[in-house]
């Protein structure tokens, strides 16, 4: 199905997950499937709602009860990973797959100083002593561009700034040399000078260490200059996945293409920005066929019976739309 | 065209946030105030969008705060039509209130729960007498219509709308006292691209049909560069830079402005290499000396730390740099 070369780090396939609720159950996910090869940084984009970080919650195994993952498998380097005990689970989170969450000050305990958070990670997944470990810590702190690291290591989150506490999170969640980083919406809390950053911080690092990155964002911009790969989610499915320059330069899906001309550029000269009518659907009224019929302008008969999958428009890249077939796209 | 319906000149604003008296006095410290805003002066032309950009904490939302009235302001003047703004005088202010509105950046926050839609979109035309009775209804059924919803949305609670549609909502409460000046403080920051769009449009639509006169607070820089016709770059409280809104993306005067634009994504993988920039803003309760951007300024000079640069002219606006207008080909 795919045709990267190399055995995928993550293997991601039909995944579904779904929330029980009194009106009855809702699927969050239906059938997502991808792979990220070792070394490689996927891009996950979509609009509030779409799955993103219900994908990425679903891969760490911290779906919040009552939500289950109702179908598919993950498989962590061949191992399935979707049905470990907590226990089992607990030891692949942070030393396995690290992960870096959009708000830093929620994801930093205030009560303890960097130092102790850091010592602790590192002492809690590998096999190291206080003082080695406090090395450690200090020398990924000055990787990830703290100045002053010695020093910086034993104050609280508090005394950091914004975009340096997000450098102390991805510090966090490469500290056991993981060969995943999961990061959600890493630079959304912060400015855009600060972004350029932070994105270039984390890029390098995960290069330099060889670990594969899942970035889930809703702006393209930062996956445009990050991601190699890019895959667009709309209401909890793929809907389109490919290498970053063709899916932005040659958007396949419809949806992806009103999305490109939704965002105003500093380049283009418009006066109206592309518009796609209407709002991605609820999770209790997602249609039948496809789920982007009613806002497409191409729509036609076979979209609105039969759910389109996943085919290959060009090579590596992927696109769920009928058009792709009839070569109408 | 050209005749200013907004002036604004030496706006500051002070926030004292000293601790309490008896703190003061024990732990012998002084009083102590954040400068949100130091002597901001533009002026927006009439069916024009001035644009305010900058980073968190640069004080955009101060200024529009104190323009529609909701904060008063420590020093400086706002002029409205040529006629002096005094909240708290009576009548005359009521009368000019009714000409401008305001539309806020979370239409969750913004909107009450327990109104329906039909009492929102009313409240204004009911607290300035505009119309009665039947003919609010009616008034209202047309305001919906005008931003994209329906009549029958009137009778429904915000709860039953998407992001979007309430920020229709907020538009459409924000035009049913008729006013000729909106301060659109972040519109579109909470919602998704695909309905940033619907709703960018549908503000520029709205100009066209009313000739309305737009001041668009955003700290998105593609968003600015498609909606304004002029825009100011804050920093630190102060405006750094105002230019024509095409040119300050070709030519722009003042080093923030050109460090500001180095660090916004490529979308279009024009190959265009962004700069992470260096350094963050600083502390506003204890800003650099003399210019505040020094610290971070690739031109930074002696003079620089010594005096704060008052806004010169340079071919596309003004900028507040001392080397504004004489060398820009610096970069």
């Amino acid at each position: 199905m795919s045709t990267v070369t190399q055995d995928p780090l993550l293997s991601v396939r039909d995944l579904v997950v779904e929330f029980p609720t009194r009106r009855g159950t809702l699927r969050a996910l239906d059938q997502v499937s991808f792979d990220i090869a070792p070394g490689e940084v996927l891009g996950m984009v979509g609009e509030s709602g779409a799955g993103k970080s219900i994908t990425g919650s679903a891969i760490i195994g911290l779906i919040e009860p009552p939500g289950r993952i109702a179908g598919g498998e993950i498989r962590l380097r061949g191992e399935r990973i979707d049905n470990l005990p907590y226990e089992q689970m607990r030891r692949i989170r942070g030393r396995r797959i690290g992960m870096v969450f959009q708000d830093p000050l929620t994801s930093l305990n205030p009560l303890y100083t960097v130092a102790q958070q850091l010592i602790q990670t590192i002492r809690t997944h590998m096999d190291v002593s206080e003082s080695e470990a406090r090395a450690r810590a200090v020398a990924l702190l000055d990787r990830v561009g703290i100045p002053a690291a010695a020093r910086r290591i034993d104050d609280y989150p508090h005394h950091f700034s914004g975009g340096m506490r997000q450098r102390v999170v991805i510090a966090l969640a490469l500290a056991a040399e993981p060969e995943l980083v999961i990061a959600d919406e890493p630079t959304t809390a912060l400015d855009v000078s600060v972004q350029a950053q932070i994105i270039d911080v984390l890029k390098e690092i995960c290069a330099e260490r060889g670990a594969s990155v899942m970035l889930i964002t809703h702006d393209l911009g930062v996956i445009a200059e990050t991601a190699d790969r890019v895959a667009v989610l709309y209401a909890g499915r793929v809907a389109e996945i490919g290498p970053v320059r063709d899916v932005i330069q040659h958007a396949r899906h419809p949806y992806t293409r009103g999305l490109m001309g939704a965002i105003p550029t500093l380049e283009q000269d418009s006066d109206r920005l592309v518009q796609i009518p209407g709002a991605m659907p609820r999770l209790n009224a997602i249609p039948q066929g496809c789920a982007f019929n009613p806002r497409c302008e191409h729509v036609f008969d076979r979209c609105y019976k039969e759910r389109p999958v996943l085919q290959r428009a060009a090579p590596k890249h992927q696109v769920a739309c009928w058009l792709t077939e009839e070569g109408g796209a | 065209m050209s005749e200013p319906l907004v002036q604004v000149e030496g706006l500051t604003r002070r926030f004292d946030i000293s601790k309490p008296w008896l703190n003061r006095v024990i732990e012998r410290e002084s009083r102590q105030f954040l400068t949100a805003n130091a002597d901001v002066g533009f002026s927006i032309n009439r069916g024009e969008t001035f644009a305010l950009v900058g980073e968190s904490g640069s004080g955009k939302s101060t200024i529009a705060k104190m323009i529609v009235g909701l904060l008063a302001p420590s020093a400086g003047s706002i002029r409205f039509d040529g006629q002096e703004m005094d909240f708290a005088s009576g009548a005359d202010m009521r009368a000019l209130r009714r000409r401008f509105q305001m539309i806020f950046q979370d239409p969750f926050a913004s909107l009450n729960p327990r109104w329906r839609v039909r009492d929102i979109v009313a409240e204004p035309i009911v607290t300035f007498g505009l119309l009665k009775g039947a003919e609010i209804t009616r008034e209202v059924d047309r305001l919906l219509e005008v931003v994209g919803l329906s009549a029958a949305d009137a009778a429904k609670f915000p709860h039953e709308f998407s992001g979007g549609q309430r920020q229709r909502i907020a538009i459409a409460r924000a035009l049913s006292s008729k006013p000729e000046f909106i301060v659109c403080d972040e519109p579109t920051s909470a919602l998704d691209v695909s309905v940033q769009a619907q709703i960018l449009n549908l503000m520029r639509d709205l100009q066209d049909e009313f000739g309305l006169t737009y001041l668009l607070i955003s700290h998105d820089l593609s968003v600015v560069r498609h909606m304004a016709t002029r825009i100011g770059v804050l920093y630190l409280g102060r405006l750094v830079e105002v230019a024509d809104a095409k040119r300050l993306f070709t030519e722009p005067q003042h080093p923030y402005t050109r460090m500001l634009l180095d660090a916004v994504p490529d979308l279009a993988l024009s190959g265009r290499r962004r700069k992470p920039v260096l350094g963050e803003i600083p502390n506003p309760i204890d800003p650099p000396s003399g210019c505040a951007f020094h610290p971070r300024c690739p031109l930074a000079a002696d003079i620089c730390k010594r005096e704060t640069p008052a806004p010169r002219p340079t071919p596309t606006g003004q900028a507040a740099c001392h080397f504004a207008g004489q060398n820009s080909e610096v970069a």
